[in-house]
């Protein structure tokens, strides 16, 4: 039964990295930059929904709209102050710009709300706990409604980038630039698009990963922004389904380290899980591979 | 004639060289002045090691990032194997080598060799990645060199050094001393880092770095860099001298990590975390990739200026976060940049005008005088 419970937090766990992931590859690939500045926007959303909680005394579900809206609008910001201009620039520059930008959101939080922790109320806190096996596994509703808020944002997203105009000239952006411009594709509001949908997507899951794990700080999102950039990486960066399976499998073992080794090397063993991974497949387990031509 | 006077001027490696050279030994004489006349704060007497530390770490990431081309995210990783290495080390000689100068060097030596070794073994299977994976798979080696430093007790006494999981698995004498303490790190280090020492690592570090890359092998490198299929076409191997820079990089860092360490009385693992190896980072790019100067630069004016902001107290990180976005975009924006490059090109015409006939003037002399 402990297994269970173990395996169920640990899906709970991946859930939330998937959310993250799916922010990073979204906008990986489409901009081509990894966008450290992705774990902080997280925290922005967590604090948003807290705020909105405690101080407008707003009902929880409409925290999380209020906390989309604002991370939307945030996002959106970034892109255009801070990325866009970069446009065309080698890719560290916009990296060291995306760690600039990461800087900025945590010191801005640190000044609004200070360093003490604030202690998240869950979103979930009226809902009742599920029982199964005459009350041997406990599952929290935190669990359920994350493992669930994934699966509807993967089929969402993906019928999205399949079948919807919008989506299609996503991944003809991300596939190449010139020609979709060519094509008429407005590839500026395109990538501004992205960054929203990617934005909404980490508040949606700063909300989550608050629920479960109620500490609230201005550094909340980083260790968890860089666990789910090493899941998108896992499941093979640019690929949503990817970036679904890799958070996902990470929470896994992150939660599987945790109890049956160690908790003070759990990361260690994510992160040599991840090095294993990259070595037999050097683009992620969903990645593709692409062939240089000389 | 002509062709004498060209012997003499340098090549533009050189000049950089001397340059990077006379720029430090210039900044260590004025602050030695400085120090000795009494006119520097305390809080920048306090900051002369760490910018040393800073500047190798810079200049060394500058080799594997600017030269080598790999994004590496894991340099504060060697930096943490060095400092712990480099503590232990100085601690097991503190009876052989009482002297303090020498010890340290020894220990800088030791921190130098281990981490060279670690960057070998992490090289391996890095180095067979390309771009982005390649660098999250450093970073995620930073993370787990971090992650088992935590969990490392390192003990000495009569018996010679223990190694362990915990401090009760490390069966200490009673008169035994726990150097390494897990998740609190090396605590009570005897402080054996001086201004001038960090000067003398900086001399090496320019020293190795440089020439490395004026050598055969650092052409290589930068072939590989350019354009890796056509120098491997023409026989260049890539891993085996990507290899070359990363183990010269990770065993400069190792040793700027042992004058780090032994530059504070308690050094904690959770120091040498991802924000540490992104800072290294920032003075790479900041100052210009491949550029050696520019990384001694800004990892001198990045180390001052957070101190430099305290007056803006709270908003002194945030300030340095703006600072650093202003600078990206300044430095990146292509339409600025094609402007800042028009008046530069406009004001250096003038210069140079000055310049040329000056400079004609000086060749004549010259040839005079030689007459």
């Amino acid at each position: 039964m402990t297994f269970l419970t173990y395996l169920i937090n640990g899906l709970s766990l991946g859930s939330v990295y998937a959310i993250i992931a799916l922010g990073y590859t979204m906008v990986y690939g489409i901009a081509k930059m990894l966008n450290f500045a992705h774990g902080d926007v997280i925290m922005v959303g967590a604090y948003m929904s807290f705020c909105s909680v405690m101080y407008l005394h707003l009902p929880p579900w409409l925290s999380v709209i209020v906390a989309m809206i604002v991370c939307t609008l945030l996002g959106i910001t970034i892109e255009k102050l801070a990325y866009k201009p970069l446009r065309g620039a080698t890719s560290l520059a916009v990296l060291i710009t995306a760690i600039g930008v990461s800087y900025f959101l945590q010191n801005a939080a640190l000044l609004i709300w200070g360093s003490a922790p604030k202690v998240f109320t869950s979103i979930f806190n009226n809902v009742e706990s599920f029982r199964l096996f005459d009350g041997q596994l406990v599952i929290a509703p935190e669990t359920i409604f994350t493992v669930i808020a994934c699966i509807v944002i993967m089929l969402v997203l993906t019928f999205f980038t399949t079948k919807t105009k919008l989506g299609k000239s996503m991944r003809a952006v991300s596939e190449d630039k010139a020609a979709a411009q060519l094509m008429g594709i407005n590839v500026n509001s395109t990538i501004s698009l992205t960054f929203a949908i990617g934005s909404a997507l980490a508040a949606i899951a700063g909300v989550l990963l608050c629920s479960s794990y109620p500490t609230l700080m201005p550094t909340t999102g980083s260790m968890p922004g860089i666990k789910a950039f090493t899941a998108a990486v896992f499941g093979g960066i640019g690929s949503i389904p990817g970036a679904m399976i890799g958070g996902i499998l990470l929470g896994i073992i992150e939660i599987f380290a945790r109890a049956y080794v160690s908790t003070e090397i759990s990361d260690a063993i994510v992160f040599g899980v991840l090095i294993v991974v990259l070595l037999v497949k050097p683009t992620g387990l969903l990645g593709k591979k692409i062939t240089e031509k000389v | 004639m002509k062709e004498k006077t060209k012997k003499i001027r340098l090549t533009s490696y050189g000049r950089n060289a001397a340059l990077s050279y006379g720029l430090v030994t210039i900044a260590f004489i004025v602050m030695t002045i400085l120090n000795s006349a009494g006119i520097t704060t305390n809080s920048l007497r306090g900051q002369l090691v760490p910018i040393c530390v800073y500047i190798v770490l810079a200049v060394s990431l500058n080799l594997v990032v600017g030269i080598s081309g790999e994004l590496s995210l894991g340099h504060a990783g060697f930096m943490s194997i060095g400092a712990f290495s480099g503590v232990v080390a100085s601690a097991c000689l503190a009876k052989t080598i009482p002297a303090a100068m020498p010890r340290l060097f020894v220990a800088m030596i030791v921190a130098g060799i281990i981490a060279g070794i670690a960057g070998f073994l992490i090289g391996i299977p890095v180095l067979r990645l390309r771009g982005d994976y390649l660098a999250i798979v450093t970073l995620a080696f930073g993370e787990i060199i971090r992650n088992i430093l935590n969990v490392i007790y390192i003990g000495l006494d009569g018996a010679g050094l223990h190694v362990a999981t915990s401090v009760e698995g490390l069966k200490l004498w009673p008169t035994g001393q726990v150097l390494l303490n897990g998740p609190m790190g090396a605590t009570g280090i005897q402080k054996l880092s001086t201004f001038t020492a960090g000067y003398i690592l900086i001399m090496f570090t320019l020293f190795v770095v440089q020439n490395l890359i004026n050598s055969k092998q650092g052409r290589a490198i930068m072939a590989i860099r350019d354009n890796r299929i056509a120098a491997e076409s023409v026989g260049l191997s890539a891993t085996h001298f990507k290899m070359t820079a990363f183990v010269t990089s990770a065993a400069l860092a190792g040793m700027a990590g042992a004058l780090f360490g032994l530059n504070y009385s308690t050094v904690a693992p959770v120091k040498f975390n991802f924000n540490t190896s992104i800072l290294i980072l920032v003075f790479v790019v900041l100052g210009g990739m491949g550029n050696i100067v520019g990384s001694i630069i800004s990892a001198t004016v990045l180390t001052i200026l957070p101190e430099a902001l305290r007056q803006f107290a709270d908003y002194r990180m945030l300030a340095y976060a703006i600072v650093l976005i202003l600078v990206m975009l300044a430095t990146n924006n292509m339409e600025l940049r094609a402007l800042i490059d028009k008046y530069t090109a406009k004001i250096l015409g003038i210069f140079k005008k000055k310049n040329k006939s000056s400079a004609d003037a000086d060749l004549e002399t010259m040839e005079g005088g030689q007459n």
